[in-house]
């Protein structure tokens, strides 16, 4: 109970004053390293500031004061609880080199059947093709794949004189970029349909992807097909699968993989590494998209097909081996260094549980 | 925190309480000013995309093939990273949402991470199904934080930013009036101490469209809240005798509001 409200403001006010300054300090660079005894000091006045507004709730005119307390205590609940054990910049090398590859390899299983669901639409696509080649229309909705491979592959390799990207390379290249990764982002999103729109949307393409070889494959064009695909397929259909992984990943959380845990929780341990493989596929096709319009597009006698296929190959197996093994060795922290800091973050629990006398008088 | 500690009914509001056992409440934006936040949002996007494309023919002296990929790749740039780009540098607003006074927020009432930002705006692709954000819409009427798919992935809530002025006194107490609960200090105390803020607004509220009522609501309405205050504290017979039921609310609202 407050009996005099303005000698109780008059005594709290210095109180709130400081722990705003510290609150805006810390808002203003979320990655300072505060000092332990401002640590100290930020706990005590946090503590301080949520009991004089439970005070303060009982005052019916205070109104601004109450409002003006509940912002602070919210803004030094944030600042306190929301603080992470070590908060780092992002460092854009140090996420490719290691938080990239470490976390596809985390969530492996996700990408296996991202993989095998696009495996799947790719063998329904080419047994259909085979089975009915009249399926073409429905299953290949593409102009330029319409027509006989063969004649395609003709028609192409006589355009060496005329050609047909001249002066518009760059904005295709553009185009692909944007139009793959704004495929790749619903392939995401749509994990939040539990799955099925994930699921639904890789088997599609693979469906597209199974009629497009089986068709070319079966007029004899396997050379054409691989020249022609694997140079920017390389990196494009593993971002689609990456994409299809962290789309499954939402859909994991979504579902309960881990139901001990609430919804929220097990979103909350998903969404960063859900980012950090969507901030992958984003890399994955600003490469692909350079290559489908720079090189993919030129066939034999431009550029010949052992070319083509070496360079996708090289490419396929760079991705392989970045994806298994890049960060695996983790950073380099000595092992003394590791032993400080342990020790460190020993002294400071020992010293937050010891009662500290000096300040418990200051009221 | 804990997820328990997390309430919030169908009435749009969502309360977070600490664990030194302080309690707050933050007004949920509903899905009409979030739309037109959107919508401010949408314009704002086309009017840059408009002037910059003005620009944009002057790098055709590079080649007319760069500006269009250009052209492309900025149009797509802003499109997705608008909202993140915002959102982290003004602290969970927009535009759009600074113009309609809300913002995102961490539903545990913590700052707001990058991821948070990029997935609930990578979501939109979902949210703005099949046309006109109407999955995200239905989704945020329904759900229980008034969240959109995006919010619900990302754990943010959308706020209002509530502007809370002084209660103009003036405008209901006459200077130098009478107040005869004044004579009783110690009675006026307690008072302000037993009326918590919510019924003295919504007294004050009352007062301020009183005539705004019809005669008979008036009269119904101001004895709920005189008999209302009068069981909080009892005043004298003396303090009371001769005025009616507005008068007494008013001064009550007298000495809650002005010292």
């Amino acid at each position: 109970m407050i009996i005099d409200l303005k000698k109780f403001i008059a005594t709290e006010q210095p109180f709130w004053r400081e722990l705003e300054q510290l609150v805006v300090r810390q808002e203003a660079d979320p990655y300072r390293r505060m000092p332990f005894r401002e640590i100290k000091r930020l706990h005590y006045l946090y503590h301080r500031a949520s009991a004089d507004l439970a005070k303060i709730n009982t005052y019916s005119a205070e109104l601004s004061m109450r409002l003006f307390l509940e912002s602070l205590v919210g803004r030094a609940y944030g600042v306190i609880y929301g603080a992470k054990a070590q908060a780092v910049r992002f460092a854009p090398l140090k996420w490719f080199w290691n938080s990239f590859p470490r976390t596809f390899r985390r969530r492996w299983q996700a990408f296996a059947l991202s993989a095998a669901v696009m495996l799947l639409g790719s063998v329904f696509g080419g047994g259909a093709i085979v089975v009915d080649p009249h399926a073409k229309a429905v299953l290949m909705p593409f102009e330029h794949l319409q027509m006989d491979p063969s004649e395609r592959v003709a028609k192409e390799e006589r355009m060496t004189e005329n050609d047909r990207l001249a002066g518009g390379k760059s904005s295709f290249s553009a185009f692909l970029m944007t139009h793959n990764t704004r495929i790749s982002i619903l392939v995401l999103a749509l994990g939040m349909t539990f799955g099925v729109g994930t699921v639904l949307l890789l088997f599609s393409n693979g469906v597209m992807l199974g009629a497009v070889a089986a068709d070319y494959i079966q007029a004899g064009e396997s050379t054409f097909l691989v020249g022609w695909l694997l140079p920017h397929g390389a990196t494009e259909i593993p971002a689609i699968l990456v994409a299809g992984q962290a789309g499954l990943l939402l859909a994991a959380a979504l579902l309960g993989y881990a139901p001990a845990k609430p919804m929220g929780e097990r979103l909350r341990e998903t969404v960063p590494d859900v980012v950090t493989l969507m901030g992958g596929v984003t890399l994955l096709l600003i490469w692909a998209g350079l290559v489908e319009a720079f090189f993919s597009q030129y066939h034999e006698p431009v550029i010949p097909y052992g070319l083509k296929i070496a360079f996708g190959s090289a490419v396929l197996l760079l991705l392989i081996l970045f994806l298994t093994l890049a960060g695996k060795s983790g950073p380099r922290v000595s092992r003394r260094r590791r032993a400080n800091r342990l020790q460190r973050r020993k002294d400071i629990r020992d010293k937050l549980l010891a009662p500290a006398p000096a300040q418990r008088s200051e009221r | 925190m804990t997820q328990e500690g997390i309430h919030s009914d169908r009435s749009h509001e969502f309360t977070i309480h600490t664990p030194e056992g302080v309690t707050f409440s933050l007004p949920l934006a509903g899905p009409t000013s979030r739309l037109l936040a959107w919508m401010i949002d949408f314009f704002c996007i086309s009017a840059f995309v408009k002037v910059v494309g003005m620009f944009m023919p002057l790098l055709g002296v590079v080649s007319a093939d760069f500006s269009r990929a250009v052209s492309i790749l900025f149009f797509f740039a802003m499109n997705i990273g608008y909202a993140i780009v915002f959102e982290y540098y003004w602290n969970g607003q927009t535009l759009g949402k600074r113009a309609l006074a809300v913002r995102v927020m961490d539903n545990r009432g913590f700052r707001l991470r990058p991821s948070q930002i990029v997935i609930r705006n990578l979501l939109r692709a979902v949210d703005s199904l099949p046309m006109f954000y109407l999955l995200g819409g239905i989704v945020c009427l329904v759900s229980r934080h008034a969240q959109r798919l995006g919010d619900l992935a990302a754990n943010t809530i959308v706020v209002k930013q509530v502007k809370v002025s002084e209660p103009d006194v003036d405008q209901v107490f006459e200077q130098n009036r009478y107040n005869s609960l004044r004579d009783y200090p110690h009675l006026v105390a307690r008072l302000r101490q037993r009326v918590g803020p919510r019924e003295a607004r919504l007294a004050f509220e009352a007062l301020l469209r009183r005539d705004a009522l019809s005669p008979e609501s008036r009269v119904a309405l101001f004895n709920t809240m005189a008999r209302h205050f009068r069981e909080k504290v009892k005043f004298p017979s003396a303090a009371v005798e001769g005025i009616s039921d507005e008068q007494y609310v008013r001064g009550v609202l007298d000495v809650l509001f002005r010292r």
